[in-house]
């Protein structure tokens, strides 16, 4: 790993000021990728903000159907959540299978949206829950955060403070994870609540997550596993690597949707 | 240089460090604790797990700085009394090691999945939960044998306490 400069952060303002005084600045949450990423030196921050002692930004609150999470709360923690699994078991599901325990204990929600891995698993659940990323400047719906491969709609500092949504009436994630990371090779949130039926797709995208008409419209037509078989999935925008091909991944799509309706 | 102070297996520690410095590194070389082990450099094999703040962690892949303030606790600081930590025990009677790299960290991570589950285990927990640990021996079988039965050693010994 290059030198690089620590600084805790104590509040979000307390962030946002360190971040403004010194150049190539990173936040750093739990660090599950970004110091991973610095030990094989394919990223050199000369300065990292240590997010993860905000006390604003960590905590799940749940009223009625409106879900709060804070930014640093741990993918541990939304997984062990009674009152979150109370609501929206799917999430706390997402969360439990994300990486393995020892990641899930460090890891955030406001790092893996931020970072905006092509596979990751949040991002899913994100855009097929119409959630709000709260930064501390303004609030993003899911549609408009995520922008691309680790793209978002975020400016230079803007930090993530929260992510909100209102829990669906049914909801399901499905992954085929990578067998070495863990990481999804495709995986499906679906949700089915006021606003009608989300599907969206994570891990298989050229471009990132997406939503799926198709599968959105068969399964508003009629919820269930087998509305899934009808659905063409196009193959020619999705991703194609070692681990898989653009046409296995489309033909994943609809396997994975098929059990994530089944499992909400 | 950062001077970091934290609580390491009950005692109040402070040493100078780089701020890269790992957290496994800081432990190693700073405090001389070498039971906690450097097995990959990608953040994947798990010998380096340690509990920070009551939970499994990477120490691979905290900063020694991030974990100022904290309590860890290392295989070091399981054992009281000089006698085995239940897990460390059944480990020794269902050999649950082979070459013994991976072990401080398996173990780390076994006392952790007992912590949250308790004596209620069954195999597929305990072959889920050990994810981020990697036995280049692969001698898993054992291994998962050595958590379940010390899970259920400390369920009984948790009642008979009660």
């Amino acid at each position: 790993m290059y030198a690089t400069n620590y600084h805790r952060a104590s509040s979000v303002q307390d962030a946002l000021a360190l971040k403004s005084s010194t150049d190539e600045t990173k936040y750093l949450s739990g660090g599950m990728t970004l110091i991973a990423t610095m030990k094989q030196r394919l990223a050199a921050p000369s300065d990292l903000v240590d997010l993860r002692h905000v006390a604003d930004m960590k905590g799940i609150t749940v009223s009625g159907r409106s879900v709060h999470l804070g930014a640093g709360t741990t993918h541990y923690d939304v997984s062990a959540s009674a009152a979150l699994k109370s609501v929206c078991p799917a999430i706390c599901h997402l969360a439990s299978h994300i990486g393995d325990p020892h990641v899930r204990h460090m890891g955030t929600i406001g790092g893996s949206v931020a970072n905006n891995d092509p596979a990751a698993d949040y991002p899913a659940a994100l855009l097929a829950l119409d959630a709000v990323i709260v930064t501390d400047r303004r609030q993003i719906s899911a549609a408009e955060f995520f922008t691309g491969l680790f793209e978002t709609a975020l400016e230079e500092d803007e930090i993530v403070t929260a992510v909100t949504f209102e829990a669906p009436e049914k909801a399901g994630y499905s992954k085929f994870a990578n067998p070495a990371s863990r990481y999804a090779m495709t995986g499906v949130f679906v949700a089915k609540g006021a606003g009608g039926v989300r599907v969206a797709v994570t891990g298989a995208g050229a471009d990132g997550v997406f939503r799926h008409a198709g599968l959105e419209q068969a399964l508003s037509a009629n919820w269930s596993p087998e509305a899934v078989a009808g659905v063409t999935v196009d193959s020619s925008n999705l991703m194609a690597d070692i681990h898989a091909s653009a046409e296995y991944r489309a033909n994943l799509v609809k396997v994975m949707a098929k059990r994530a309706v089944a499992a909400a | 240089m950062a001077k970091v102070k934290m609580t390491v297996n009950g005692r109040q520690v402070g040493s100078e460090c780089d701020d890269r410095t790992l957290l496994v590194h800081f432990i190693r070389e700073n405090l001389g604790l070498t039971g906690t082990h450097v097995g990959c450099d990608t953040t994947q094999c798990g010998a380096c797990v340690v509990h920070m703040d009551g939970r499994s962690v990477k120490s691979c892949s905290i900063l020694a700085v991030q974990a100022a303030g904290s309590e860890i606790v290392t295989i070091e600081g399981l054992s009281s009394g000089g006698e085995l930590h239940p897990v460390q025990a059944a480990f020794k009677a269902n050999h649950g090691l082979q070459c013994g790299f991976c072990t401080p960290g398996m173990v780390m991570t076994s006392v952790d999945i007992i912590r949250r589950h308790g004596a209620q285990l069954d195999e597929a927990t305990v072959r889920a939960e050990l994810e981020g640990n990697i036995c280049r021996c692969t001698g898993y079988h054992n291994i998962v044998k050595s958590v379940l039965a010390a899970a259920a050693e400390m369920g009984s010994a948790k009642e008979a306490a009660e």
